[in-house]
């Protein structure tokens, strides 16, 4: 048997031979929860401009630059990076680098090995063709975006999560359904359905998800491949210095999802407005206890063991007005818990955390809709931690699943998307409801 | 549905009474709207049975398809209602005014003076001429199959009105359920509002009668035929199937006619009630002023209709079926921007609809404390009028410092970024530097009223209202990349496998 690392080198070397030397134009290169796509596209993209042509970098979102820039410059030192920009960015520390290069104009960079870009500031490129092109988070560009730079690169290496979520729209028209250049879709879902024989790769090991999440992550989201965790049993830990106090449900919660990975916090069934006050005050209280614990998160990278501090917590949502109101309650309990990062599962998507508290998109809900029910949201939520996550929801999601089954229309021609979200929380649910700590 | 509209319903279903979500209409009613009430037949997909049509309340033109399962006549049913529709369109085409230019747009355009609005009933009535269109734009006029010249314009027209519904600040073409509930809140539930009949009864109740016995009363599909297209099943036993099978055996010309007769008079009874209605319900809405950026949308109406009858009088090729990858791609950001825009415009008219940006944390309205209007700053080689004014709101506005790109709707050219936001649980505190709109020159005060003043009441939001948006660049059509299957055809060109097409 070979070990993960094995593993996913050989993938890494498998992708880079197949974009280099396929006839197709494209690749795609599917990437489960945490295995290691930013590193694919830090290696690949030194390893190319290594050989001395420039390598272009697209990603979705200034952050995702601004971090990719940053591991791209500590690789490869002596190479020259550009980043692309709008006219008053100003670059955070991480990116002034001595070999780092801002511009918003291309023709500024042309001496540059690498430069990275969103998506849309790439549309405003509107002359010159590049031999190499790394498009990271594919998943999340949208098909029209992609129509409008592809002409920019010669090939290009599709990177992405196909479990996240789909890119979305503020109008809502059917008009495309079906159609294979359909604006709306995903970038690498409009590639694909154009050019059917796109080579496909995948990475095999998520470094990040813990050996108790990998197989629940991929029988819930990823049913049609496989992936394992990188880590055994014995790497990840969680300790808890501070004992709990009696039987409190919240110190309770905690106890499981440390020994297990997983935690479901379940209050007594109501159908509650979205901001329901008591999941509210539960989930930033589950916040607030875990610092106060003094967890300890033993990990690969840290054997001794570290403190869990509260820029390694995250707290999921679906709504921004519950992410508001989480973060007003964390600043009312005050202290560290109020660093915790929270936010919705559009902005959580690739970003990792040691420990994640989610509220439950379906929570106190009357209906499931489509935007509940999306595979990717729940995907995204509950696949972010290193070492546990806590979901926090009312009794009763089961039986909603069961009133409510996916009726969405089906168009001719549309691509269908697996698993749907009924069945994937369906499976999420079942399994949470063998770590279920009732409150009270 | 927001919380103030969720709060209005549950008023109007207290209170008996409609509650108006605006204090503006934010949709254009013409002087002469034509209303169109159509209803199919069931069982086969958008085959018309009759349209109730025109621009005069009191002589609305009926249409009946002759005999509506046999498909040629439907197409006959096409040119009758094209010679109804068509020369409107082509007489307010013809009446066009030049559009002012401005220091952006330089090149000359011309707008019509005035654009067609038709009022369907409902979404379906919508639908309804969208597949009018699908079906009849691509006929032949000449060949085995040939059609008259008045149907495939016909097709390309409805096209038009339908594509154009699809936009949300377009008035051109109106769902009247849709008008309404975009104005006033009823106390019953969406699909009980889906019913015109049921929602008018709730808006406008007869005398002496409440919202709630009326809309009840609505109900009754007897007395209140359903506003189409489909038909009332009741109708289609009682009425309509025996009208169909004496027209199958009627022996002669005379026979006929008499059955026809009869039809027309019993699906005219159908459609008359709604007909009154949709034109009560353009009253209603008529009555209520319109807000400021309604007539800046109409006119941008006209220019598009101009448009497109400029291009049917020299392209003049139908629509494609389905939009090329470009096509699209340039409509979905259309469709975004101009949705963008429109939701902003009226925030900016109307303080309800500002209100629930408020709730969301979107936008906040507080009392200007401190002000330094006159603060002159020098960022670079050049010195800057950056005027400072410290805003106090109980708005649960989500704000953080570096926020940019906020505005004011009583200073629409003026930019706020957030220097500091201070909460103290009930009230909050943020500080604004603004930009633009303070006159040119940095000596002296600012201009008179060009910076909110101690006690102002000011609203700031992140909407954009209008003015110039940078959409970037779209490929040309042949420069359809790979990725999206390479360069497509220019335009559809119909053939004559179109012409032959089955109508369903």
């Amino acid at each position: 048997m070979t070990s993960p690392a094995a593993d996913a080198e050989a993938a890494f070397q498998r992708i880079i031979a197949t974009f280099t030397s396929s006839a197709q134009p494209g690749v795609v290169v599917d990437s489960p929860p945490g295995a290691g796509k930013s590193t694919l596209v830090v290696r690949s993209s030194t390893q190319l401009a290594a050989d001395g042509e420039p390598v272009m970098v697209v990603a979705q979102t200034n952050s995702q630059v601004d971090d990719l820039v940053a591991r791209i410059a500590r690789r490869a030192p002596t190479l020259r990076i550009g980043r692309l920009s709008r006219a008053d960015y100003v670059p955070s520390p991480d990116v002034q680098r001595p070999n780092v290069q801002v511009s918003s104009d291309i023709r500024k960079l042309a001496d540059c090995a690498i430069i990275v870009g969103t998506a849309s500031k790439w549309v405003w490129v509107t002359e010159g063709r590049w031999p190499w092109a790394i498009i990271d988070e594919a998943y999340q560009m949208r098909s029209d975006l992609l129509l409008r730079i592809a002409a920019r690169f010669d090939r290009i290496l599709f990177v992405g999560d196909p479990g996240q979520l789909d890119p979305f729209s503020t109008v809502e028209t059917n008009r495309w359904a079906g159609v294979p250049w359909d604006p709306m879709q995903s970038a690498v879902a409009a590639l694909l359905r154009n050019n059917p024989d796109t080579p496909q790769e995948r990475l095999p090991v998520s470094w990040r998800l813990p050996p108790s999440a990998a197989p629940i992550v991929q029988r819930a989201f990823y049913p049609s491949t496989t992936f394992t965790a990188g880590t055994v049993p014995e790497e990840r830990s969680v300790h808890l210095p501070v004992a709990g106090v009696g039987a409190a449900a919240v110190d309770e919660v905690i106890n499981l999802a440390s020994e297990t990975g997983w935690g479901f916090y379940e209050l007594p069934a109501r159908n509650t407005i979205r901001t329901d006050a008591e999941a509210v005050a539960a989930t930033a209280a589950i916040a607030a206890r875990l610092l106060q614990r003094g967890t300890e998160t033993v990990c690969e990278e840290s054997p001794g063991g570290r403190r869990l501090t509260a820029d390694r917590i995250a707290i999921g949502a679906a709504h921004r007005d519950q992410v508001a109101a989480i973060a007003r309650a964390l600043r009312a309990i005050g202290g560290a818990a109020s660093q915790c990062r929270v936010d919705t599962a559009n902005r959580l998507q690739g970003a990792e955390f040691d420990m994640t508290i989610v509220l439950h998109p379906l929570s106190g809900r009357r209906d499931a809709t489509a935007f509940h029910l999306e595979s990717g949201r729940l995907c995204v939520l509950t696949s972010r931690h290193r070492h546990a996550c806590i979901v926090v929801g009312r009794a009763g999601i089961p039986e909603l699943l069961d009133a409510h089954p996916s009726v969405e229309p089906v168009h001719l021609k549309s691509l269908l998307k697996f698993p749907d979200g009924w069945e994937a929380n369906q499976a999420m649910l079942g399994h949470l409801g063998q770590h279920t700590v009732p409150a009270l | 549905m927001s919380g103030l509209t969720a709060m209005a319903r549950v008023l109007a279903a207290e209170t008996g009474t409609r509650q108006a979500i605006c204090t503006l209409r934010h949709l254009h009613v013409a002087a002469r709207p034509i209303v169109l009430v159509p209803i199919t037949l069931a069982g086969e997909t958008n085959a018309p049975l009759a349209v109730l049509v025109g621009d005069d309340r009191d002589r609305p033109q009926l249409i009946v398809t002759n005999r509506p399962r046999v498909r040629e006549e439907r197409l006959r049913f096409a040119e009758r209602l094209g010679a109804e529709l068509l020369l409107p369109i082509a007489n307010l085409a013809r009446r066009t005014e030049v559009v002012p230019t401005t220091r952006r747009t330089t090149t000359v355009r011309r707008r019509a003076v005035e654009a067609p609005q038709i009022w369907v009933p409902n979404p379906a009535g919508v639908e309804f001429l969208r597949l009018l269109g699908r079906m009849t734009r691509f006929r032949s006029t000449v060949g085995q199959w040939a059609v008259a010249p008045s149907v495939p314009t016909l097709g390309i027209w409805a096209t038009w009105f339908a594509e154009q519904s699809e936009f949300a600040d377009s008035s051109v073409l109106v769902a009247t359920t849709q008008a309404l509930t975009a104005m006033w809140a009823t106390g019953q539930s969406d699909l009980e509002d889906g019913n015109l009949a049921a929602l008018m009864a709730w808006i406008d109740p007869p005398p002496g009668t409440s919202a709630a016995d009326a809309a009840a009363r609505a109900e009754d599909t007897i007395a209140f035929p359903p506003a189409g297209p489909a038909t009332d099943p009741q109708f289609d036993a009682v009425v309509l199937e025996p009208a169909l099978r004496d027209l199958d055996a009627a022996p002669d010309d005379q026979v006929r006619e008499r059955v026809l007769a009869r039809l027309a008079s019993g699906l005219r009874d159908q459609m008359q009630p709604t007909w009154d209605r949709v034109w009560r319900a353009i009253d209603l809405l008529d009555a209520v002023p319109a807000a400021p950026h309604v007539a800046v949308r109409w006119e941008r109406d006209r220019e598009r209709f101009y448009a497109f009858a400029d291009y049917l009088n020299t392209i003049g090729l139908p629509q494609a079926r389905q939009d090329g990858a470009v096509r699209g791609a340039r409509r979905l950001t259309d469709l975004e921007v101009r949705k963008s825009t429109f939701d902003a415009q009226r925030a900016y008219d109307d303080a309800l609809v500002m209100a629930e940006y408020r709730l969301s944390g979107e936008a906040f309205r507080g009392i200007v404390v401190d002000a330094d209007a006159d603060r002159v700053v020098r960022p670079s080689s050049r010195r800057v009028r950056r005027p400072l004014i410290t805003v106090t709101t109980r708005d649960p506005a989500r704000l953080a410092p570096g926020d940019r790109e906020l505005r004011d709707p009583q200073r629409p050219t003026q930019e706020a970024a957030v220097i500091d936001v201070e909460s103290d649980g009930a009230q909050t505190r943020i500080r604004l530097e603004l930009s633009g709109g303070l006159g040119s020159g940095t000596t002296g005060p600012a201009p008179s009223g060009s910076v909110p003043a101690v006690g102002d009441v000011v609203t700031y939001t992140r909407l954009k209202a209008g003015g110039y948006t940078h959409r970037g660049t779209f490929p040309n059509r042949e420069d359809t990349p790979w990725t999206h299957g390479g360069p497509p055809a220019e335009y559809y060109v119909p053939t004559s496998h179109d012409a032959a097409e089955d109508w369903s």
